[in-house]
């Protein structure tokens, strides 16, 4: 559990001081946002934050008071009154009073943010430990575009053996890319345990729960980059699973829906070309750092029990077609996902591969893409 | 071997306490079985403190340099869990085991011997609950909120032990709070009506039905995890039908009561020392007791505004919203008493009031941010920030723990027979009041500002206040060994306190001498009915 | 002894190992439990968790005998005054608070999923388009088709209210009014009624069990309601068992009774062990009835 290194705390500190105060923006304050709800929920903050502030300043004001004028070794004598029905009423009443005044604006807000109809697209966004993946759903299956998106920072930085750049923990490799003023709709549920998808510039914030959809959405009116975080304890790296999202002018925005269509198809193809051994443990490393490591951890050792090793024991050294089942299924009620949504057959055969001939495993057996393809559309 | 008190006269030492270790094993004697709940509870306080540090010290800068995010995890949960069940709830129901029967002239705890065994449920509980962290797979990882399923079909197998030694809790907590019920409500000295009480009886009144209320539906809750777990049944998962939400719904029906039952006291004991040293009678003594059973009844139906993100219909989401909204009134009615009570008194500021003023001024502080929280369309955006921890630390720290110290110190020299050192305890309290809101104030910056709770590394922007916040966290926590060294040396020695104690104090705890006798009010002979109203 | 005339002595026990042994034992029970059941779920053949929780049982079981005899022990070398028994009532009234919120919670968890969870996973009502995720799902009451029958495969039959169900209520509500005949007796210190009514009780209770036991089984056997069969058969069985745990405390409670009864324990003025027993009968019974009510009748 200690993974410090003595050596590298000073020059982490150093590193870290002059990297903040380059950044230090001084941030004390919720953000406005790009959005109208955003706004309205920027502004009941700030009312109900002044409303706070004088009242705070009236009570500590009058004890304050209290405290320098009504001091024994001012040789005061202490009153003897002890109720007031008229003074216990007002200040029942006038809180009363205040309380109604804020339910005003706040039901407003509430009502209009829970207004999630006509939306122009539908993106399901779901939780994944511990990363998201997003489906621009479309009536036509074949336009649908779906990616995994997950933390880019490296574990260098984390582990302060490089220097922390910008965003440190809030990059991704694959971002949202939404068009600006259309109201998208996000559909938001998860696949194992409760994430909350949360991006502070539009006042979005909502529980992923496993089995359940539900909606949000959020007209933005600014292009930008917008970033956020899982907002719900959701084990081991709920704090490495941000949301970033790119809202972009339409044009752009469609641009990039083609790119990504035909990413799709580009990658079908690769699918069913014939694959080296070399080929597949070149890709398949690349994907096991990326998906497998944080629970398998890049040594293949993982982190037993809850996350089991996968050197010299179990399926990675028995069979082949478990072994390529449990990646493309996963094991229900276990941190294992089903991978066949978010890798490709060519991923999964690499990585399978790899798995197999890696950290000693030396199996030195080999399966095509098209193969795992062919399991992946047989409804298997 | 049983002994009947007819058979004695006065209240000297009769038959004082056995000798040795066993004293405390066996005893049946409220202050003895009070004295060893706080001990438990500070003990615990600093278990709990210390998972607190290694949080802060992660936290200390970005990037990993301490602890690994799995374990990470498990110091926030046993942090939260330890600190609510172990620190706070047993303090009280130390300060009500030495306090209630002394306050209402009994002789005792209505059923001493069942006195006993609620406490010494609790090290067996507790002990079981810290091991979990040596088992394989870790300790629980969940949070103290324990959301299902990440609780159940993800946990590791020590999870089983944490339901059981909430299990625990809980049997400890009722058989506890039944035992106070009973006192109040059937030893009260001859001729006490209820609005006679000191207003401490009355709020561990309501305390402890709120407990024998909510801890069955805790332990209701932690029974359906055990079962999902274990037996394959589907509360909380949806392909059988069940609702993962179900799962906040029941947790929260106990969970908000319960964070009153641990401030409900607090207000207790603030409304004994505020009289006392302002040198005059509480402000509005009805209206804090109707207040304080409003704040219990609204407790009940308040609860889902903890889960305002959790996908509620919007109907759900504008009742609990209002509900909660309305807790402020009476909460207001009870700050602004305490500040009438002041108001033209004559104040000395010894350290139990040093502390209780800061509890009024620190908890209104956390009760205002609370407020901002029940805006339901605001909780989306502090929803599950540090905006939140620091709204809970301001009421739980500066709140119940300052009127925990509050009272200890209050009552110290009629527990002990000696005054504690003045000097160090005015320090005691600068160096905790300096820390605390050094520690939590710039939390409600980071939290604003967008950093979710419950996370091991953080984005650069929030490094600034993190830093001041551990520092800060460092400095409250070891002023409390100080505290540690203040109370013993009280105990070992000082001053030799008078019954009355303190120049403003009523109540019949005043009336007998310094240190309380082993037995009080073994008859009711000489009881001021007058003087017990304080 | 200068006392007030209304005042009574209040009996203050002197220091007691009872407590100590309670809390071991009860720590022994849940720790062994513990241990069981991960050893169950971990498919382990053996499990030392029984061994320990067998000895815990022991212990504790061994406790209360010793700590009811003395109280009651205490009763009779007169040292409780009518306010102590006082304390007694209102321990056990508060405990029984308690229980009821204890179902309160099984109760409300039943509600919810009937009329809210059901509906929403078949995206009805105001929870957002569930239905997405499970396009095969008829939300209905009793849930016999699950979302996922591959997890949950859902029972064939629900548990129809007028069979069994019906005989069980007849003999608990019965029961409810013999333990009140019994009581008659104590009050005209009628030994021969209490014990025969008493005895009556408790076959009563018994037949419960068995009928309940009975009742599971075919439920296991032919109905195909189990445990794992989604939410239905988790409402029922949990709501059903922890009912049936405590008919069988209660049942117990009473043959106790009946035995001290037999001894001649009870007197007009000083029965409160049958009291509390009797109470904690009613309450059963008053449970039993919501169950019949809202997991028989309206559940199938
Ligand atoms: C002692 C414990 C304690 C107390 C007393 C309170 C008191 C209150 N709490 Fe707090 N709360 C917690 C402990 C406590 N809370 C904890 C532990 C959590 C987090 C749990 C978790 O997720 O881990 C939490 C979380 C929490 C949330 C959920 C936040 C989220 O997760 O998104 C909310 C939302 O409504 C809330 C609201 C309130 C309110 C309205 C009060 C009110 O009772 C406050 C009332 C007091 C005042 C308002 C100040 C005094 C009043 C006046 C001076 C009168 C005038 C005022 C007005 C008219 C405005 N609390
Ligand atoms: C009454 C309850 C209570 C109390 C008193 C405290 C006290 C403190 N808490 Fe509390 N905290 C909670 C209840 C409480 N907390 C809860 C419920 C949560 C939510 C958990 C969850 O998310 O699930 C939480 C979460 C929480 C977090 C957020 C963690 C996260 O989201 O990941 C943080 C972070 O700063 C924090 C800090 C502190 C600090 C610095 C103190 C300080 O006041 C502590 C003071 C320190 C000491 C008292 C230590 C003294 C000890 C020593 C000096 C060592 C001596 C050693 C020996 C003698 C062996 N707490
Ligand atoms: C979120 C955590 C997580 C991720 C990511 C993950 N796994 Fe797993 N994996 C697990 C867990 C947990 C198990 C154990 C399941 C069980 O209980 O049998 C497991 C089991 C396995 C097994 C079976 C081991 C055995 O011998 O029984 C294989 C093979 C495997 N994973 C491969 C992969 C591959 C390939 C990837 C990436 C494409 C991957 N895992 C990503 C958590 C994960
Ligand atoms: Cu996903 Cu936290
Ligand atoms: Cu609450």
């Amino acid at each position: 559990m200690k993974k410090a290194k003595q050596g590298n705390w000073l020059v982490a500190l150093s590193m870290l001081l002059s990297s903040s105060w380059a950044h230090a923006d001084w941030t004390v304050n919720m953000r406005e946002g790009v959005t109208a709800i955003s706004r309205d929920v920027y502004s009941l903050h700030m009312i109900i934050f002044w409303v706070c502030v004088v009242i705070g300043v009236l009570v500590f004001g009058v004890m304050i008071l209290s405290m320098l004028m009504h001091r024994k070794s001012l040789g005061v004598k202490p009153a003897d009154f002890h109720h007031s029905t008229k003074l216990e009423i007002i200040w029942t009443i006038i809180p009363v009073v205040i309380l109604v005044v804020m339910a005003i604006p706040s039901t407003a807000t509430l009502t209009a943010m829970y207004d999630a109809s006509d939306a122009d697209i539908d993106i399901e966004v779901r939780g994944l430990q511990w990363k998201w993946q997003y489906t621009y759903l479309n009536d036509d299956p074949e336009k649908e575009v779906k990616f995994i998106s997950s933390l880019l920072t490296p574990s260098e930085e984390i582990y302060n053996d490089a220097r922390k750049r910008e965003n440190y923990l809030l990059d991704v490799d694959n971002e949202v890319v939404i068009p600006i003023n259309k109201k998208i709709r996000f559909l938001i549920t998860s696949q194992d345990v409760i994430h909350a998808w949360w991006v502070p510039d539009f006042a979005v914030k909502k529980d992923a729960i496993p089995g359940f959809v539900h909606e949000s959405w959020a007209i933005v009116e600014e292009p930008g980059i917008y970033r956020g975080q899982c907002a719900e304890l959701c084990g081991k790296q709920h704090g490495f699973m941000p949301i970033v999202v790119r809202a972009v002018e339409q044009a752009e925005y469609e641009e990039w829906l083609v790119g990504k269509q035909e990413e799709a198809k580009a990658v079908f193809e690769t699918v069913g070309k014939e694959w080296t051994q070399e080929e597949l443990m070149v890709k398949g490393e690349e994907v096991y750092t990326r998906v497998c490591s944080v629970c398998h951890q890049a040594n293949g050792q993982g982190l037993p029990p809850a996350f089991p090793s996968l050197v010299g024991t179990g399926l990675a050294v028995g069979s082949m077609q478990e072994h390529i089942d449990i990646v493309l299924h996963g094991k229900a009620g276990t941190a294992m996902q089903s991978f066949s949504s978010q890798l490709n057959a060519a991923e999964i055969a690499a990585v399978v591969i790899y798995e197999r001939n890696a950290w000693g495993n030396d199996m030195g057996d080999m399966i095509q893409p098209r193969e795992i393809n062919a399991m992946m559309n047989g409804g298997q | 071997m049983s002994s009947v008190i007819e058979d004695h006269h006065h209240d000297d030492h009769h038959h004082g306490p056995a000798k040795g270790i066993m004293r405390w094993v066996f005893t049946t004697n409220h202050k003895d079985i009070g004295t060893l709940y706080l001990w438990f509870s500070f003990m615990m306080f600093l278990l709990g403190g210390t998972f607190a540090l290694v949080i802060r010290a992660e936290l200390f800068q970005p990037g990993l340099q301490i602890v690994e995010p799995e374990f990470f995890n498990q110091m926030t949960t046993m942090h939260g869990l330890i600190m609510v069940f172990g620190a706070v709830m047993p303090a009280f129901v130390g300060l009500a085991n030495w306090l209630v029967p002394m306050m209402i002239g009994a002789p005792d705890m209505a059923l001493p011997r069942m006195n006993n065994y609620s406490f010494w449920i609790l090290p067996f509980a507790f002990t079981m609950l810290a091991s979990t962290l040596l088992m394989e797979g870790g300790g629980p990882n969940f949070g103290w909120t324990f959301y299902a399923p990440l609780s159940t079909t993800y946990a590791p197998p020590s999870v089983t032990f944490f339901i059981f030694a909430v299990h625990l809790m809980g049997i400890s907590s009722i058989m506890g709070s039944i035992n106070v019920i009973v006192t109040i409500l059937n030893l009260r000295a001859p001729g006490m009506t209820l609005m006679q009480m000191p207003l401490f009886v009355w709020t561990w009144l309501i305390t402890a039905y709120l407990l024998i209320a909510v801890m069955p539906v805790l332990a209701g809750v932690v029974t359906m995890m055990l079962m999902d777990i274990h037996f394959g049944t589907a509360f909380f998962s949806a392909a059988g039908g069940g609702d993962p939400v179900l799962f906040q719904h029941v947790f929260w029906f106990f969970g908000h009561p319960e964070v009153y039952i641990m401030i409900l006291p607090a207000f207790g004991v603030v409304s004994a020392i505020i009289p006392t040293f302002t040198r005059k009678k509480l402000f509005g003594y009805a209206s804090m007791v109707y207040a304080t059973a409003s704040i219990a009844f609204l407790s009940f139906i308040v609860w889902a505004h903890h889960m305002f993100t959790v996908g509620m219909p919007l109907a759900g989401e504008l009742y609990f919203m209002y509900a909660t909204m309305l807790i402020a009134v009476p909460t207001g009615v009870k700050v602004f008493n305490w500040v009438a009570t002041m108001w033209q008194g004559a104040m000395t500021f010894e350290t139990p009031m040093l502390f209780a003023i800061a509890f009024v001024i620190l908890f209104t502080i956390g009760g205002l941010s609370g407020l901002m929280l029940a805006i339901a369309p605001a909780d989306f955006q502090y929803h599950d920030t540090y905006f939140v921890v620091a709204h809970f630390h301001y009421v739980l720290v500066p709140g119940s723990i300052f009127s925990i110290m509050a009272a200890v110190y209050y009552w110290l020299p009629k527990w002990t027979g000696n005054m504690y050192d003045e000097t160090l305890g005015k320090t005691h309290f600068w160096l905790s009041f300096v820390g605390v809101n050094v520690t939590f104030f710039p939390q409600h910056f980071i939290g604003l500002a967008g950093m979710p709770r419950r996370i091991p590394d953080y984005a650069l922007q929030f490094a600034d206040f993190n830093m001041v916040s551990s520092m800060g966290a460092f400095l409250f926590g070891f002023s409390q060994l100080f505290f540690m060294f203040i109370v013993i040396k009280c105990i070992r020695g000082g001053k030799p306190a008078t019954a009355q104690v303190w120049e403003g104090a009523h109540g019949l705890e005043w009336t007998v001498p310094s240190p309380a006798p082993y037995h009080t009010f073994t008859t009711p002979d000489g009881i001021d009915l007058k003087e017990a109203h304080g | 002894m200068a006392t007030d005339a209304t005042y009574e002595t209040y009996y203050v026990p002197a220091d007691s190992k009872l407590p100590i042994f309670a809390s071991l034992g009860i720590f022994l029970t849940v720790f062994g439990l513990g241990n069981w059941f991960n050893d169950l779920t971990a498919g382990n053949e053996s499990s030392l968790g029984v061994w320990i929780l067998f000895l815990g049982g022991l212990v504790m079981g061994g406790t209360l005998f010793v700590w009811f005899s003395k109280v009651i022990e205490e009763n009779h070398a007169k040292m409780y005054s009518q306010q102590m028994n006082r304390s007694f009532v209102w321990g056990m009234s508060w405990f029984i608070f308690s229980e009821v919120m204890f179902f309160a919670a099984f109760f409300g968890a039943l509600f919810y999923v009937r009329v809210l969870a059901v509906p929403w996973i078949g995206g009805e009502g105001a929870r957002g388009p569930t239905d997405m995720l499970w396009p095969d799902y008829v939300p209905e009451w009793p849930l016999i088709n699950t979302p996922d029958p591959s997890l949950f495969p859902g029972a064939k039959e629900p548990m129809g209210p007028w069979g069994l169900p019906l005989i069980n209520t007849v003999l608990l509500v019965l029961s409810s009014f013999t333990v009140n005949i019994a009581h008659h007796g104590i009050k005209e210190n009628n030994r021969k009624k209490i014990v025969t009514w008493l005895s009556i009780t408790v076959a009563l209770g018994v037949a419960f069990l068995f009928c309940q036991a009975y009742e599971y089984y075919h439920a296991y056997e032919a109905l195909g309601l189990t445990l794992n069969a989604g939410i239905y058969g988790t409402t029922f069985y949990m709501l059903t068992g922890f009912h049936g745990a405590h008919v069988t405390l209660g049942t117990f409670m009473l043959a106790v009774m009946l035995g001290r009864a037999i001894k001649g324990h009870f007197r007009d003025d000083d029965c409160f062990g049958f009291e509390a027993a009797a109470w904690y009968w009613h309450f059963v019974d008053v449970v039993w009835i919501g169950l019949f009510v809202f997991v028989y009748i309206f559940g199938s």
